[in-house]
């Protein structure tokens, strides 16, 4: 039993310790958006935020979660509306099957709360997630015109 | 050609076979079928007209279905609705790869309605139980209240065919009849509708034809100044005939088509809304995870399941032919049950081949066959051996499938490439008939060619466990490594490209023999440069990893065989590798603009960064013609890095530019990872290769800028999600070459 905030509400939910919090949110929360690639925090694929924090939830045991924040892209923004980085991504047509994207908008949220105009050596070294389809270029694209629309 | 031929007849019968001249239609219930579009009208209940849109389709030769399967005859698979409200509502089957196909669809379908894109809505799909196949019929007949003539239900029946075909056209690239079928089909359905819609004005405004005017959603009368929307006459426009030959719009009058579109999926991907294959969630589902074989062809011989049934939440243990699985209440108590499990599995005999017994069964095979003939007044001849290992897929979304057996049916969730054929797959599966089995196709997370026909192990095997569970419905999950090691892999080749040289360094014969099929390989092995003699020739080496098609296919293998050669034949010549090219294809103005023009945006020749080599290939696959010019370096740990691509493409018609722009970027990143990267081993008879570690792939930090354009040109409609890749390979290592002297010629590229 463990129990934490999830996208704001509290959440208690019956998983073995152990059980990796991708599958926790997947399968018991029901929240689908974040996704399985790998399960060794290899692909970013799964990527959610935990205490405002990206983290990746196939490696992420369920019980350090306990009484702590976790964000999942359903709760990135507040229902029916869009997070600016899920805005910038329909603005530049980011994502191709798109599997990939609700852990690279995650890790991006997460950088550019930290940081609103990253350098490229920060966005290289912390935006590793793997997209298959190939859209790196259209993703820097649109973390660069966020970056601008915050610089003042 | 006979492919863009279109015939629409009357309401309520498809389009016949009258000019006698096709032979490849298949005589069914309905008659021959021929290489058209059909359309079948109606009424829509609450008034409006509805068109339902067919066309006969021969699958690509690549996906090994003839035109005796289903997949050869006709299917009505989609729909345009112009409603009262004046809504125009595209209802393409669901089978988005990430390619903005439907959009493109919708797109091409407005442009010959004249509608207004922004009263265009795209149905993703109907909702599931609707595009179930074998309910279609009932489920538009629910929606629509149109009454469904009973000719037309068997053809609705093929309503989940797959939509690389339909979408066909550049958005998937295949076969030539792929796209023109994908591509006239709905075009001729839009040009039709509005030519009723027009008879409909005639009509009412008591008008003649020739003074109606068509344009954004609107009908008008120019001299009275008079006009009507489309929704105010769909109710009486269905009731007119469906014109026999509908006028299509020349390309120089396209207002929609050519000009940048957003894709309808793309905000609920960012949302986390879409639904993927492994997101389906059924009430009281049970999860699987599974083992296969790790030798191909091996069977299941033992497995002691207790280690796995004492564990919380595990079910039970399923044996089946080829795998062992274990069911649990959760994914993570299912594969850490399965991890507790030692199986047995027997290797066929082929436990103990490894990739260097692989290959050298390739050069026996190659030696069998024997170099060609060289030329009588040869200068010089160059002969070389080049190398290309098998490669996995590695879609973001692993191989997923969930099966539910009941009430003698059973029902399949996932996303495959080509769903008519998973339904197939399942029925064998379940020993049902097909009439028994519902399809329920889902988002893909990637397909590349992995979810194809033939390659439905992931739906054969969650339907084999469905059967332990029933009646309850079961989530098949494979994990990365069980992905990574039972793919369908691209196929190892071994060739050997030899040419005989004239004084002047040009050549005067080209020889390619190479390990696979000729038939399947020959095209793509062909050089398109001007030589005299060119033969081509196949060995068929034995098998041992099973294969399937990879993003463009032979043309990834061969564009890089045939690429480098021409580039090393450059170097012996001792002339520029564009020059030397350019003068190859003086009989092919489009590759030579091709070339000419990511010359130019290279700055071909221009001064380079210290330490800096250019490179080019062009490759010419699924009608469209791809040049790209790479740029690299090598790091201090002697590896390449690719800083730049530039690349011109000739597709033809661009239909969505920055879709196109999407994926010609994405096709080189993927190029580029394989190229760099990629390499399946064996070992002991199974793939060494686990997950991301050992088959890495491009990231942000290295991935290169792309710059793109795209040439203008009347030429078909070309493919655009495959051919971004094969000129990837030869570019990198040509450039290789030019920076540092050493040709190579294995994939991936490895500086000594
Ligand atoms: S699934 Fe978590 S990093 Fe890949
Ligand atoms: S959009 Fe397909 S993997 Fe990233």
């Amino acid at each position: 039993m463990i129990d934490f905030t999830l996208n704001g509400i509290p959440t208690r939910l019956d998983v073995a310790d152990g059980t990796p919090l991708l599958w926790a949110i997947r399968e018991q929360a029901a929240l689908t958006g974040t996704k399985f690639g790998c399960g060794i925090g290899a692909c970013g694929a799964c990527t959610v935020h935990l205490d405002g924090v990206a983290v990746r939830s196939c490696v992420t045991p369920v019980e350090s979660v306990a009484g702590r924040s976790v964000t999942t892209i359903e709760g990135l923004a507040p229902a029916g509306g869009l997070h600016p980085v899920q805005e910038a991504w329909i603005e530049d047509q980011v994502p191709q099957c798109g599997y990939c994207q609700s852990g690279v908008i995650m890790a991006v949220a997460a950088l550019l709360e930290q940081d609103p105009a990253p350098s490229d050596e920060v966005l290289e070294a912390t935006i590793t997630n793997i997209c298959r389809c190939g859209t790196y270029e259209r993703i820097r694209g649109a973390i660069r015109s966020l970056a601008e629309t915050t610089e003042p | 050609m006979a492919d863009d031929d279109r015939s629409v007849e009357e309401t309520g019968r498809p389009a016949g076979d009258d000019d006698g001249a096709e032979t490849e239609g298949k005589r069914g219930p309905l008659g021959k079928w021929t290489r058209r579009a059909f359309i079948g009208t109606g009424a829509l209940a609450g008034g409006g007209l509805v068109l339902g849109v067919g066309g006969v389709v021969f699958a690509p030769n690549r996906m090994r279905i003839g035109p005796e399967s289903e997949g050869g005859t006709g299917q009505l698979t989609t729909w345009i609705k112009i409603t009262p409200d004046n809504d125009v509502i595209v209802s393409i089957p669901h089978c988005e790869m990430g390619q903005g196909a439907l959009t493109g669809i919708a797109m091409m379908m407005a442009e010959e309605l004249e509608a207004d894109w922004s009263l265009v809505r795209i149905e993703e799909s109907p909702p599931e139980d609707h595009f179930a196949n074998g309910y279609i019929v009932r489920a538009f007949v629910d929606e629509t209240g149109f009454s469904v003539p009973g000719w037309f239900q068997r053809a609705f029946d093929y309503a989940s065919y797959k939509a690389m075909d339909v979408a066909g056209m550049q958005v998937t690239g295949g076969s030539t009849s792929t796209r023109g079928t994908g591509q006239y089909g709905l075009r001729v359905a839009g040009a039709a509708a509005k030519e009723m819609l027009l008879q409909a004005a005639a009509a009412t405004f008591d008008a003649p034809l020739s003074e109606l005017t068509a344009r954004d959603s609107r009908i008008t009368h120019g001299p009275s100044g008079r006009s009507a929307t489309f929704g105010e006459l769909a109710t009486l426009a269905a009731t007119m005939k469906v014109p026999n030959d509908p006028v299509m719009k020349p390309r120089d009058q396209y207002r929609l088509v050519g000009t940048s579109q957003n894709r309808h999926d793309i905000p609920s991907k960012v949302a986390g809304a879409a639904q993927y294959g492994i997101d389906v969630t059924l009430p009281d589902m049970l999860y699987a995870a599974i083992a296969a074989s790790p030798v191909p062809g091996g069977q299941l011989s033992e497995v002691d399941e207790a280690p796995a049934t004492s564990m919380a939440g595990v079910h039970e243990v399923v044996r089946l032919t080829e795998a062992v699985a274990v069911v649990a209440d959760g994914y993570w108590q299912a594969s850490q049950a399965l991890a507790a499990l030692t199986p047995r599995f027997t290797d066929d005999g082929r436990g103990t081949a490894n990739t260097e017994s692989i290959y050298a069964a390739h050069v026996a095979a190659l030696d069998e066959k024997g170099p060609g003939q060289p030329s009588r007044d040869a200068a010089k001849t160059v002969s070389v051996e080049y190398r290309v290992p098998y490669l996995a897929h590695a879609t973001m979304e692993p191989m997923s499938a969930t099966a539910r057996i009941a009430n003698g049916r059973c029902e399949v969730w996932a996303g495959t490439q080509d769903p008519l054929n998973a339904r197939r797959t399942a029925a064998r599966a379940a020993d049902l008939d097909v009439s028994d089995v519902v399809m329920h196709n889902q988002q893909l997370g990637g397909g590349f060619g992995r979810r194809l026909p033939f390659t439905f192990d992931y739906i054969e095997q969650a339907v084999h466990v469905a059967k332990s569970v029933s009646p309850r419905p079961v989530k098949l999950i494979w994990s990365r490594e069980e992905d990574m090691q039972h793919d369908y892999y691209r196929p190892f080749v071994v060739a050997r490209l030899r040419t005989d040289l004239d004084a002047e360094g040009r050549p005067l014969s080209w020889a390619s023999r190479f390990t696979g099929s000729r038939l399947a390989d020959g095209g793509a092995a062909r050089p398109p440069y001007e030589i005299d003699d060119i033969d081509v020739s196949a060995a068929a080496p034995p098998v041992h990893l099973r294969t399937g098609s990879w993003r463009s296919v032979q043309y990834s293998q061969h564009g890089f065989f045939v690429e480098s050669f021409i580039d090393e034949l450059a170097h012996e010549a001792g002339r520029d590798p564009v020059e030397y090219r350019a003068a190859l294809l003086s009989h092919e103005p489009r590759h030579l603009a091709a070339l000419q023009r990511a010359a130019d945006m290279a700055d071909w020749g221009g001064p380079l960064a210290e330490g800096r080599g250019r490179g080019i290939a062009i490759v010419e696959a699924f009608g469209t013609i791809v040049a790209e010019v790479a740029e690299v370096s090598v790091e201090a740990d002697n590896s390449i890095r690719v800083h730049r691509f530039d690349a011109a493409v000739d597709c033809g018609l661009v239909v969505n530019p920055q879709q196109a722009l999407a994926q010609i970027q994405g096709g080189i990143t993927f190029g580029l990872s394989a190229a760099l990267y990629h390499e399946i081993t064996v070992r002991n008879g199974a793939v060494e290769q686990r997950s991301f570690p050992d088959y890495p792939m491009i990231q942000l930090s290295n991935a290169p800028r792309v710059n793109v354009e795209f040439i203008a040109s009347d030429a078909a409609i070309g493919g655009l999600g495959e051919p971004g890749v094969p000129p990837v390979a030869p570019a990198v290592a040509n450039a290789v070459f030019a920076l540092t002297g050493q040709r190579l010629r294995t994939l991936p590229l490895r500086l000594a």
